[in-house]
């Protein structure tokens, strides 16, 4: 069996009094897109700093295509493309400019005309850093992290402030360098980002691991389906107490916020019924109520007791 | 129409032609920036010409010509000002806007960066060394050109920007971008004005003993004496290594790539 791409074993970080990341282990089998899913400040920049090798674990083992990222550096750099959260590029450098000169530091760069062309940058080539939008700044980022022909890619929040063309052209370049045999591993705190685009989804709160699978293996949970009922006024403080009376045992009501909340468990003719008469006899006035398979966010809700903010 | 190959084919290229190519990039960023260009060159061009215009007020010149006490100062001051101020300017802001840190990540040792900073100041430097020496050739100076004038001068240089640059970088590499973008362009005027490069030591009166102990009066005096056909600086040398030695022992402590 081949070693995996990115072998973490028991990292703990801390900055001073706050634990940034908490005893993790997770791996990242070669040839996929993984996703690292988590809210802001979970600890996912770290942990992917860590395997950059910009910070030396404080504890645990951090392996990378089988090296240790801080002592091997030399040998492991050229083989991986790093996309920062933000930055790394001169404000004044042109993004054309930039893009061959990252080039000019590999042995077989990929053509950069075409990859500009890919990710739709070839119109703003000749525009300085500085003023080209977000998007685009993130585009240019991802560019350079793979125009080395990396056999490992770590991208940190790629669609951050993307608009939808540009997110959909971003997931589709990531795709293809999957098929192509590059490792892709992304954090993000976009739920239908790792839902549409990963293999495999790690899912860190509060600097440790709490979930591990395959968007689906995350989402079957069993007969379980989800119910989300969503209201035109807000819920009384007690309506989770008292729906989790009216429904039984065996059913979960997890309060999203003020006008909502999900119902976990068998979404049967009978849930429904006692949903509706719920509201009836509370006065309560849905605006909706869905019915649908669990996604992303309602593991991340049941895990935590919290929603992921999405903003 | 032909595709994009994704295939993996990691590597990084030579190391020289990543040094060159960080060179290059350095320093065409380097030119393109209006008030890097500013201290790079219009400022001692205005230097030269005004010092030597004005040298009748200076009340201060015996027997020498204002250009050949002039010219060697302004060199010095255009070494000041590239591998000091220029160089902790654009360091500054390469560790604000992550380039530093996003050059860690690529193929791009950190000894290769150095080289490749040190690159773009040479290069930076012989266009100065072009333009200042035309100049002030243009205004009939005649420096003396014996080889050991010349390998003093040229160690003047070099030493000089050795100097500057790693304290250039000790600036930039210990304070945020913009307390380096004012303390870079307050050293450089206040050296220009009492550090004893453009203005020889001996006029300071008792504080030029001490300008002369700075790495500016040092790279002053011994780019005028050098270049007068006064043998080789050996006095400066030694003050300019000595500052290396602090600057590069500061820097070393201190810089901080994020």
């Amino acid at each position: 069996m081949p070693e995996p791409a990115v072998e973490i074993t028991g990292l703990t970080m801390r900055y001073g009094a706050t634990v940034a990341v908490d005893d993790l282990s997770l791996r990242v089998e070669r040839d996929s897109v993984t996703a690292v899913l988590g809210p802001n400040g979970a600890g996912k920049t770290t942990t992917l700093e860590t395997c950059e090798g910009y910070r030396r674990p404080q504890a645990g083992v951090v392996r990378v295509l089988g090296l240790d990222p801080v002592r091997q550096r030399r040998e492991l750099l050229p083989r991986i493309g790093v996309m920062l959260q933000a930055g790394g590029a001169w404000s004044g450098v042109r993004a054309a400019e930039m893009l061959a000169h990252v080039a000019s530091l590999h042995a077989h760069p990929l053509d950069v005309g075409m990859l500009s062309d890919r990710l739709g940058l070839a119109e703003c080539g000749r525009t300085p850093y500085r003023r080209l939008s977000g998007g685009q700044q993130q585009r240019l980022g991802l560019a350079m992290a793979v125009v080395g022909r990396p056999e490992l890619v770590f991208v940190d929040e790629p669609t951050a402030g993307m608009d939808v063309g540009a997110r959909h052209a971003t997931w589709e370049l990531l795709r293809e360098l999957r098929e192509a045999g590059v490792t892709v591993v992304l954090t993000t705190h976009y739920l239908e980002e790792a839902e549409r685009l990963a293999d495999r989804v790690h899912i860190i709160d509060h600097g440790r691991l709490i979930a591990s699978g395959s968007p689906l293996e995350l989402t079957r949970g069993g007969s379980h389906a989800t119910i989300r009922l969503v209201v035109t006024e807000p819920f009384p403080p007690s309506a989770p107490e008292s729906l989790r009376a009216a429904l039984g045992a065996g059913i979960e009501v997890l309060p999203v916020d003020a006008y909502s909340l999900v119902i976990s468990g068998p979404a049967d003719a009978t849930t429904l019924g006692k949903v509706s008469r719920w509201c009836e006899e509370n006065g309560v006035l849905p605006e909706s109520l869905n019915l649908g398979q669990r996604n992303l966010e309602d593991v991340f809700l049941e895990l935590t007791g919290r929603p992921l903010e999405t903003a | 129409m032909s595709t994009l190959t994704l295939t993996p084919a990691p590597g990084a290229a030579p190391l020289p032609r990543m040094v060159l190519a960080q060179a290059r990039m350095e320093s065409r960023l380097l030119l393109r920036n209006g008030e890097q260009l500013l201290i790079a060159i219009v400022i001692p061009v205005i230097v030269l010409i005004g010092t030597v215009v004005g040298a009748d007020h200076l009340h201060q010149l015996r027997t020498e010509r204002p250009i050949d006490v002039f010219a060697p100062g302004v060199l010095g001051l255009a070494v000041m000002s590239t591998s000091f101020t220029s160089l902790a300017i654009a360091t500054g802001f390469e560790r604000r806007y992550g380039v530093l840190k996003w050059l860690g990540s690529s193929p791009l040792p950190r000894s290769g960066l150095l080289l490749g900073k040190v690159g773009s100041l040479l290069m930076v430097e012989v266009l100065q060394l072009v333009v200042l020496g035309g100049v002030a050739a243009a205004m009939g100076w005649h420096p003396s050109l014996d080889p050991v004038a010349v390998l003093g001068a040229v160690a003047m240089l070099v030493l000089g920007t050795a100097a500057f640059a790693s304290l250039g970088l000790f600036v930039a590499g210990a304070l945020r971008a913009e307390a380096t973008l004012a303390v870079a362009n307050l050293v450089y005027l206040l050296l220009l004005a009492g550090g004893g490069v453009v203005l020889p030591t001996r006029w300071y009166g008792g504080f030029g003993h001490v300008a002369w102990l700075l790495p500016s009066g040092a790279l002053g005096e011994g780019l005028r004496s050098a270049l007068d056909g006064g043998g080789f600086p050996a006095l400066a040398t030694l003050v300019l290594v000595a500052w290396t030695a602090l600057g590069t022992f500061l820097t070393a402590r201190t810089f901080s790539w994020e």
